[in-house]
């Protein structure tokens, strides 16, 4: 039988744009509008957005909820003051993760995650198992669009048609607002490596918000832009970088495991780090999930991600290198042919 | 999307021009389109033998890397080396300036059809 694709609320939005669409996660989503570096560079240099709503929102309300989050989690939530953000992941019961997340404090009793669209369910069912009597916990993902506007001129584009000092919110800061007449929350945070805010706005107002964002001149990208865009700097991607078997500690992202207790922990870093997460650049040929990656004819390794990068022209990509093998020369099988690759610092592309 | 009528077209997305005893042979509007960016292009050697539906070239897009058939059994006698430099022919120009390979061809594909079925097969 074939997969029922789901829909954002802004499924009709796209196909009005005539946008590409393709199937994500279990989602009918747009790859690409105009053409992926188009969008990739709006995103560079401009402001695009991007549609997002297939991201779940889980809700966390109660005076134990802030414990509950403490405690299934790696990075420190009693930090988290309300009205920021705080990047974080859902260790498994088998050592890896189940998703990487991230959390919005509302208030001390009341917090939002937003978890991978394709991991909604997995999530849900993972947090639930755990859930403690004293936290109302709630799956608001069909109630919400999202909408990230990304992009150098982010803040100048929206700043004249919201009702808050957008300069006096920094980085991770979490906002209610009223953007172009529409009730919504913000957050300064995204997946780009550029300035930008994700915007929550009720489902059944998000196509009348995106085209009014439309109207504003910001250009509509679709997810292959995002890959590009996450790619230059450095971000993971579930499923790719991150999985139900791979320890965070052995990429860049480490620094999220905290030292306090938390769920899944003992398994989380007890696992023997075999393999490191490392960029690569390489001369011509882009290389491609699950390209072998070699050094004096061994295979040390296996490509995660890989794209040409649309800002540097040159093939980028994200591998997991065999320590013993992270100073020795490297290349990647493309096509039967190794191509050498340079081992390069993440991300790609700083800002 | 254009389908020039004068070409031959597989159902695997290239066009074939047919000139004596050689076949030109590029991707269609409608693939280049699917593609997206194309920002690599590696094409066959000189003088490699070829069968029906072998992957010879690989297009590139941003996003992924495709395989693209040969739609004739022969040896191939040109590249488009233009490609090396200028990948993005193939979707500015995909039946002029972004052509992939020659083929000197003994037997070509009982597969192409013509522009009209081609494009009632996209439909």
């Amino acid at each position: 039988m074939e997969e029922q694709l789901k829909r954002t609320p802004l499924y009709q939005s796209h196909l009005d744009l005539k946008a590409r669409m393709v199937p994500f996660g279990g989602w009918d989503m747009p790859v690409q509008y105009a053409g992926v570096m188009q969008e990739h560079q709006a995103v560079r240099e401009q402001v695009g957005m991007f549609d997002v709503s297939h991201m779940g929102e889980f809700r966390f309300k109660g005076e134990g909820a802030l414990a509950f989050l403490q405690s299934i989690t790696p990075n420190d939530v009693s930090k988290l003051k309300p009205g920021r953000a705080q990047y974080n992941m859902l260790p498994g019961n088998q050592g890896g993760l189940i998703d990487d997340i991230y959390i919005y404090c509302i208030s001390p009793e009341e917090y939002l995650m937003v978890v991978n669209a394709s991991n909604i369910e997995k999530d849900f069912a993972h947090v639930q198992s755990l859930i403690t009597p004293e936290v109302e916990f709630s799956n608001e993902s069909d109630q919400w669009g999202l909408i990230a506007v990304q992009g150098p001129r982010a803040e100048e584009t929206l700043q004249p048609h919201i009702d808050v000092d957008l300069s006096k919110k920094k980085k991770n800061s979490v906002f209610f607002a009223e953007l172009l007449g529409f009730p919504v929350m913000l957050a300064r945070t995204g997946y780009t490596g550029e300035d930008g805010f994700e915007v929550f706005v009720k489902a059944e107002q998000a196509p009348a918000l995106w085209s009014k964002l439309l109207d504003l001149g910001i250009v509509p990208c679709g997810l292959g832009a995002r890959d590009t865009l996450r790619l230059e700097a450095g971000f993971p991607l579930y499923g790719h970088e991150f999985n139900e078997t791979l320890t965070p500690l052995a990429t860049h992202y480490g620094w999220v495991i905290k030292d306090k207790e938390f769920h899944g922990k003992d398994l989380l870093v007890g696992q023997p780090i075999v393999r490191q997460l490392v960029g690569l650049t390489l001369e011509k040929v882009p290389a491609r999930e699950g390209y072998p990656v070699k050094s004096e004819g061994q295979v040390v390794g296996m490509v995660t991600s890989g794209t040409l990068s649309p800002t540097l022209k040159k093939p980028i990509a994200m591998a997991y290198i065999d320590v013993d093998a992270l100073d020795k020369p490297l290349s990647v099988e493309i096509r039967g042919k190794d191509a050498p690759a340079q081992r390069v610092e993440l991300p790609f592309l700083s800002k | 999307m254009e389908t020039p009528v004068e070409l031959k077209y597989a159902k695997t997305h290239e066009w074939v021009n047919t000139e004596g005893d050689v076949i030109t042979v590029g991707i269609s509007d409608y693939a280049q389109d699917q593609l997206g960016d194309v920002v690599y292009v590696e094409l066959p050697e000189l003088g490699r033998e070829v069968s029906i539906g072998e992957a010879v070239a690989v297009v590139e897009s941003v996003k992924t890397a495709s395989d693209i058939y040969s739609p004739a059994s022969g040896v191939i006698v040109e590249v488009n080396e233009a490609l090396g430099d200028s990948p993005e022919q193939v979707n500015e120009s995909p039946y002029e300036g972004g052509w992939l390979f020659k083929v000197r061809f003994t037997d070509l594909s009982d597969d192409l059809v013509d522009a009209q079925e081609y494009e009632q097969y996209m439909e």
